[in-house]
């Protein structure tokens, strides 16, 4: 009876997993055939014979309407995004956070509910004035004006101030009776009890930079700026274009778009689920 | 707070001057300026514009391309959440209870976290591309006359699946996490007392995790208004006729492709008092209801 009951859960799970993996498997199966292949048979559930082809020419060959952008360029840029986003926010979320937490100064509470209102409104509902003072600022078409409005979002120093609250207060009280002032409290003793939050952090944060598709778009008209989850679906315009649309390519692209946060994911499982489920508190 | 802080003239304000200064001009400034437009009327292209009270509420509000939009975000929030939720949660509890193999199904069901939006939905697309994805080879088999393009229930349908494909992983998650804190001797004391796993399952692992589960409807309901954007823009477009448009969507549409900055910032403030609203709601009134 009791091994009935587990080989029905075990059913149930994998009908989960491939409900989840069939698309990307479709979707990989299908990018490596002949673009003819696809429009004759339909997306292919099983490898063809064109993988290195779709990719190399997807990864090296120049497309858009300057012919320069590459999937090479726009992993590039992805990568600068979310590395710039996840590094830029941990840097100005631990220290706001230490400020926070540690200090007693007087506009602290003001400037606390200040950063806090940033957590209710998310950017897509102020798009266009945020569009309209990074154009006035002069920044549309450049990496800080992709990376710091998005970084505006206190997430981050929620996270810090939640675990600087969980240290406990004895931490502080021996650090002071040894002579340490705030440098050296926050150096030596904070920042290494830290780590494997800011290591959970940095994977979440770097998935969500790498995500981005809204600001990107608007952000960039420069090709040279594409990154590669917003790219795609301008490259895929100009690929239904063609007399025989490369539907490879674009199921290449998207492969490749995916990757490397998938990646991240899956090798720094454990970080990352402790990343989600600690800071949930 | 804590109790043991330290006192400094300046240090604090040094470090949070970064974190406020771009909350200031990226977030607040920008929050500000939508408010303002909401009562003016600008032309763009003349760079003239006036203040026009609450005119451009009143035509959001006449507009039945909002009502649309307004509906169809409430059916799409609700599908999605309800949906991904009690997938996610299936899932959880079987993986949770199964002997072989947890750490396998764990990897395999909680990737998708990492897949874009957007990139879901160009996958959707294809899956979805008459003729050519298996999806719509499935669903005309079944005698269906699918046509996306033309049926708002069928473009529906291919945006709700998608966004559920996505947010499965995220749910599963948060419910396994919620699962294994149940102690253990509640779990023994359970089984003692109650030998139906069905019933055990509603009497008691259910109500232990409420608060996970409303934590989880309000990433669900945020998920299902803000993140969805990048799976409509991809797929449908909010076609047909506006039938698959979110509000989000809408403000983008009408601002930067409409070039209707009142109108749109009129739907970004509305879209703003009602991320208050439910924020408020779930402070004050849901989680009394929910027994910790």
């Amino acid at each position: 009876m009791k091994k009935k009951n587990q080989i029905l859960d075990h059913i149930i799970l994998i009908s989960g997993v491939l409900f989840l993996l069939l698309p990307v498997w479709i979707a990989f199966a299908s990018s490596t055939h002949r673009p003819e292949v696809i429009l004759g048979q339909g997306l292919q559930f099983w490898f063809g014979d064109y993988f290195w082809e779709t990719y190399s020419a997807v990864l090296f060959d120049g497309t858009g309407f300057t012919g320069k952008v590459n999937a090479l360029l726009m992993l590039g840029n992805s990568m600068i995004l979310g590395l710039g986003f996840s590094i830029g926010k941990i840097l100005i979320s631990t220290i706001a956070a230490y400020a926070i937490v540690y200090f007693r100064f007087p506009a602290g509470g003001v400037i606390f509910w200040i950063i806090f209102s940033s957590l209710l409104l998310p950017l897509e509902v102020r798009i266009i004035p945020s569009y309209e003072v990074v154009a006035q600022m002069g920044l549309l078409n450049s990496y800080t004006g992709l990376i710091l409005p998005l970084i505006a979002s206190a997430t981050a120093t929620f996270f810090f101030r939640q675990f600087y609250k969980s240290v406990p207060e004895e931490l502080l009280e021996s650090a002071r009776i040894d002579g340490a002032g705030p440098y050296r409290f926050f150096v030596d003793i904070l920042m290494p009890l830290s780590t494997t939050m800011i290591a959970a952090i940095f994977i979440i944060m770097f998935v969500v930079g790498w995500n981005q598709y809204l600001w990107p778009i608007l952000m960039t008209t420069d090709e040279g700026y594409y990154t590669i989850v917003m790219g795609i679906k301008n490259i895929l315009n100009e690929l239904e274009g063609n007399n025989l649309p490369e539907y490879n390519k674009a199921l290449a692209l998207a492969v490749l778009a995916l990757l490397p946060p998938v990646l991240v994911v899956v090798l720094l499982q454990r970080w990352f689920v402790k990343g989600l489920v600690e800071t949930e508190k | 707070m804590k109790r043991q802080q330290f006192q400094h003239p300046y240090l604090p304000y040094l470090l949070v001057a970064p974190q406020l200064a771009i909350i200031l001009v990226f977030f607040v400034w920008p929050a500000a300026q939508a408010v303002y437009q909401s009562f003016r009327l600008e032309d763009p292209l003349m760079g003239i514009g006036e203040f026009v009270w609450f005119d451009n509420y009143a035509s959001v509000f006449d507009d039945r391309q909002y009502v649309v939009s307004f509906v169809f975000t409430i059916v799409f929030s609700t599908l999605v959440a309800v949906s991904s939720m009690t997938i996610a949660l299936l899932l959880a509890v079987k993986a949770d209870g199964i002997l072989h193999g947890e750490s396998a199904y764990k990897v395999l069901l909680t990737w998708v976290y990492a897949v874009a939006p957007a990139v879901a939905g160009i996958v959707g697309t294809f899956l979805f591309t008459r003729n050519l994805g298996p999806l719509y080879n499935l669903l005309v088999s079944t005698g269906w006359t699918f046509n996306p393009q033309v049926n708002v229930f069928d473009a529906s349908f291919t945006v709700i699946l998608v966004s559920v494909w996505k947010q499965v992983s995220v749910n599963f998650i948060y419910f396994l996490a919620g699962l294994q804190s149940i102690p253990v001797a509640v779990r023994e004391a359970a089984k003692i007392d109650c030998k139906s796993e069905f019933r055990r399952f509603w009497t008691i692992t259910l109500p232990l995790l409420a608060p996970t589960g409303f934590f989880v409807l309000v990433i669900n309901v945020t998920y299902a208004f803000f993140d969805t954007f990048g799976v409509i823009d991809t797929m449908t477009r909010g076609a047909p006729a506006g039938g698959t448009s979110t509000l989000v969507y809408k403000v983008y549409q009408d601002g930067f492709l409409g070039l209707d900055l009142g109108g749109s910032s009129a739907q970004s403030v509305i879209l703003m008092i009602l991320v208050l609203v439910l924020t408020a709601v779930q402070f004050r009134f849901l989680e009394r209801k929910i027994q910790y």
